[in-house]
């Protein structure tokens, strides 16, 4: 075996034996102990066994259902219940996601951990605190309100002579409880963990190689195995056909075995780089008949296509644009196909059995992945087990679930564990990408400075439900997902930041198999709305001859935007002028702009600096400012770190990042032909969280980049007198646009 | 074929152009180098030979045979050998300013990061910041970390200033 084999159960109390892994769990450090049996879940939520477990050392397990991604949730959610639990921070765990030990809170998406789970977790913390006070009461002798607790040591208010910890009053025992309704919870004033700067737990093991990520993990006996594809995804709904494989073009590399089912191609091996070498030699001719309609008709094809059109949303009398408007600003915006492109190529390992599979992968959903695999494979639920290891950054629905299903056929077939990992060009290649965008938009304004009329028309396709091997193995048809509510234009990030009287925002949803997959990517659609809407918005303030900041203040009439948009124009120093007023005839000239945007719920603010080149074309982002309130912040040094994260994301996308396609497939296909924003482009970054311990919490992974997205268009105005209508803000697009003028 | 990883000899089986990348993570079952390219165009799998920043994922292991390959679990006793300091520490600087800064987000980078980062201060301890973004240029990160990367190579190496000038 491969890793340092940890102690396997240090301080629970029953044994968990994986039903096929051959080995225990291997460890993170911190999420290496559990402690309880396993069992096909999800358990009972209203069970407070579900979410926790207290040992006899008096330290406590708690059961969370989200996936640490590298934004800090397993510490977060820590906090939550030591909170509750009035517990320290030392004496919490947690495990890692596994179907058959982790409780369903659903997928982590929608930057929801917090929003969502963290009233889950608070609950079942305040919940057993509550049955613990009343044991120990009874143990005590003392009435429950009489009791105080300190780290899990209950005691007397006014006599410190007798104590109890929670340790010894159920120490390993489950509560076997179902949840009150009646626990008491903290309220704000009372916290002392919750809104603090409790350090990530997962930071020390990964800057010392201790850290198990899902590509680290080996188990005995397993081939590594390798998917076979053409380089680039064609269109979804033709998959790709494979012609005819020529086996003998791997004869060579005698430990390389084909597995072939249906159109799914991959190959298998002892050695790793056996399965690489076979995988590239293996000589496969698909059908490339074109199905797409490339780069350059991409937008063109969009807008001709037969839609299914919806009213989003739809308030006065849009005819004020005829009567009330005294500027009007109208134009069409274009937003790119984005890849997901996660750092590490996706990685999932697969024991599939003739009645049973285990499954190791980075899903952000244990349950859902589960619940996909029972399906392909004809499975029962029950005896199919998920296990969650982290991968890279995800951000959203890269291969992940492909992998998973991927690594089991490639099991089934070999009849052995396989491990598959992505090769770079299958990650960018066949990738659920963030849909591409058109946006129609038209606002105006009246003399006054209020913003009058405003609508909205966008056009995507929306997410793909089929994933590649499967589609390819089993001929599956291609679908989207169901229901108009999966991708749409978002009426919180176009109308719904500004108090405005008439408003129309439609959906144009275009049909997509014949186009690229899609998936949910960080902040979904929201950048190229904020792209489009939050430029008209700075255009009507120009057009009144007016300081952005100010057009937009006279028109928001919510407390929590005009929070964000404060924080964020304080931090960069804002200075009140017109737009574009200081253009100069420079070669490299600079700009400032506002955005304000949304994901879901959370209000984001950003300012954005940037440098332009006008002989290059080169946009570079020199500072940026995002400022984001999530209601109450369990923890503000990670959400700093996720507003600074966001921030170079945005600029990333906004300024380089575009899936290329031909009329046959994708062509970005590794960091070369999709570049990312690196060191030397990067820029300096300033984070600002406003607090609201009175709001519940929302997410704060995503908001700030659709306001970042608005800011860095605006900027381009300022600093060039021209409006940029699609990014990304390349020098070949840059340049084209200042010709033009 | 042997070779030397971490101040250790290792006899391997792998072919001669088997990627080191591959028998570090199989052969040696070492967890700091790891997969992102397979191009040398990310520097996720990186490692030190001979203390120069090297991409194990396109390096054919012949190639560093006689050579001394350092990997990120390494690279404590690789700057206490350095800088001749009697106990290895548990963590290089660079790895305890990246904890101090709360730089990392998934950490899949941070091996090539704290790697490349440790060449940079070993050959120039106090870098500025027009120096630490061009070093590091071909160091990619998909979360945004770049800004606190800076922060930690600058806080290593006031570290290192400081603990040389004791």
């Amino acid at each position: 075996m491969r890793f340092p084999r940890r102690e396997f159960l240090k301080s629970g109390g029953a044994l968990v034996i994986g039903f096929s892994l051959r080995e225990p769990l291997f460890g993170q450090s911190h999420l290496d102990t559990v402690a309880r049996n396993a069992a096909p879940g999800p358990p009972d939520a209203k069970q407070i066994d579900t979410w926790l477990a207290i040992h006899a050392d008096n330290t406590a397990t708690i059961f969370i259902g989200f996936a640490e991604l590298g934004q800090g949730n397993s510490t977060a959610l820590l906090q939550v219940a030591a909170e509750e639990l009035d517990l320290d921070m030392s004496q919490l765990k947690t495990v890692r996601l596994d179907t058959s030990i982790t409780p369903n809170q659903g997928g982590t998406y929608s930057s929801a951990s917090i929003q969502r789970g963290g009233p889950q977790v608070r609950t079942a913390a305040a919940e057993a605190r509550f049955a613990l006070l009343q044991l120990a009461s009874k143990n005590l002798n003392v009435p429950i309100d009489r009791l105080m607790v300190a780290k899990g040591v209950v005691s007397v208010r006014d006599n410190p002579a007798p104590s109890v910890t929670y340790g010894a009053l159920v120490g390993d025992k489950p509560f076997h409880l179902a949840f009150t309704g009646s626990a008491p919870l903290k309220t704000p004033a009372e916290f002392k963990v919750v809104g603090t700067r409790v350090p990530r737990n997962d930071i020390p093991d990964k800057v010392s190689a201790r850290y198990v990520y899902m590509q680290h993990m080996r188990v005995p006996g397993m081939l590594h195995g390798r998917v076979v594809r053409p380089r680039g995804q064609s269109a979804y709904g033709t998959g790709v056909k494979v012609l005819s494989v020529d086996e003998a073009s791997i004869r060579n590399i005698p430990g390389a075995r084909l597995i072939h089912r249906g159109d799914f191609t991959g190959v298998v091996a002892e050695s790793e780089w056996d399965a690489v070498r076979a995988a590239r030699q293996l000589k496969v001719t698909w059908d490339t008949t074109p199905t797409l309609p490339g780069s350059a008709g991409l937008f063109e094809s969009m807008r001709n296509a037969k839609t299914t059109d919806r009213v989003v949303l739809e308030r006065g009398d849009i005819g004020a644009f005829g009567s009330a408007a005294h500027v009007v600003a109208k134009t069409t915006y274009h937003g790119p196909y984005q890849a997901h492109a996660p750092f590490g190529p996706n990685c999932a390992l697969a024991d599939v059995k003739a009645d049973s599979a285990l499954v190791i992968c980075s899903t952000q959903d244990v349950y859902g992945t589960r619940g996909k695999l029972s399906t392909m494979l004809g499975i029962p639920l029950d005896k199919v087990r998920v296990q969650y290891y982290e991968g890279s950054g995800t951000y959203g629905h890269s291969c992940y679930d492909d992998a998973a299903l991927g690594a089991a056929i490639l099991s089934q077939a070999a009849g052995k564990p396989v491990r598959l990992q992505f090769m770079r060009w299958d990650e960018h290649g066949w990738d659920n990408y963030g849909p591409a965008h058109v946006g129609e938009v038209r606002a105006a304004a009246d003399a006054a400075g209020k913003i009058v009329a405003y609508e909205y028309h966008g056009w995507q396709h929306n997410w793909s439900l089929l994933e590649t091997s499967e589609q390819l193995a089993y001929g599956k048809s291609a679908a989207e997902w169901p229901g108009a509510a999966a991708q749409g234009v978002s009426a919180a990030n176009t109308a719904g930041i500004y108090a405005t009287p008439n408003l129309r925002i439609v959906n144009h949803q275009v049909p997509g198999t014949a186009y690229l997959k899609g998936g949910w990517l960080r902040s979904p659609l929201d950048l190229s709305v904020s792209f489009a809407s939050e430029q008209a918005i700075d255009e009507l303030a120009y057009l009144l001859n007016m300081d952005p900041y100010e057009f937009r203040k006279r028109n928001i009439a919510d407390e929590r935007w005009m929070g964000v948009l404060d924080a964020a124009v304080k931090a960069a120093n804002w200075t009140p002028r017109r737009a574009a007023s200081t253009k100069s005839d420079a070669k490299i000239v600079t700009g400032r702009g506002i955005g304000l945007g949304t994901h879901l719920v959370s209000y984001g603010g950003a300012v954005a600096e940037i440098e332009v080149n006008k002989e290059t074309g080169k946009v570079v982002a020199k500072h940026m400012y995002g400022a984001i309130d999530a209601g109450l912040t369990v923890n503000p040094a990670f959400v700093e770190n996720q507003i600074s994260g966001q921030l170079v994301q945005t600029a990333s996308r906004m300024l380089k990042e575009e899936v290329t396609l031909s009329t046959t497939n994708v062509t970005s296909l590794d960091w070369s032909s999709y570049p990312i924003l690196r060191f030397e482009e990067c820029p300096e970054v300033t984070p600002v969280v406003v607090q609201r311990l009175d709001q519940r919490s929302s997410g704060a992974g995503e908001e700030v980049m659709a306001a970042a997205a608005g800011a860095i268009g605006n900027a381009f105005f300022d600093a060039t007198g021209v409006r940029m209508r699609e990014y990304p803000l390349t020098p070949a697009r840059v340049l084209a646009a200042l010709k033009q003028g | 074929m042997k070779i030397r990883v971490n101040e250790r000899g290792w006899n391997i089986t792998a072919a001669p152009d088997t990627p080191l990348l591959y028998v570090l993570a199989n052969e040696l079952q070492l967890q700091g180098p790891r997969f992102g390219c397979g191009l040398a165009q990310c520097g996720s799998c990186s490692v030190l030979v001979n203390g120069v920043e090297t991409r194990s994922c396109v390096t054919p292991v012949s190639a560093v045979q006689g050579k001394s390959v350092t990997t990120l679990e390494g690279l404590p006793a690789w700057y206490a050998a350095q800088k001749k300091l009697s106990k290895t520490p548990d963590l290089h600087p660079l790895q305890q300013a990246m904890i101090d800064e709360q730089a990392v987000q998934c950490g899949y980078c941070f091996n090539g990061m704290i790697i490349k980062g440790s060449e940079l201060l070993s050959k120039n301890p106090q870098p500025d910041e027009a120096q630490i973004r061009t070093a590091m240029n071909g160091h990619l990160c998909r979360c945004g970390t770049y800004p606190r990367v800076i922060k930690a190579i600058q806080r290593a190496s006031r570290t290192m200033v400081a603990e040389a000038a004791r």
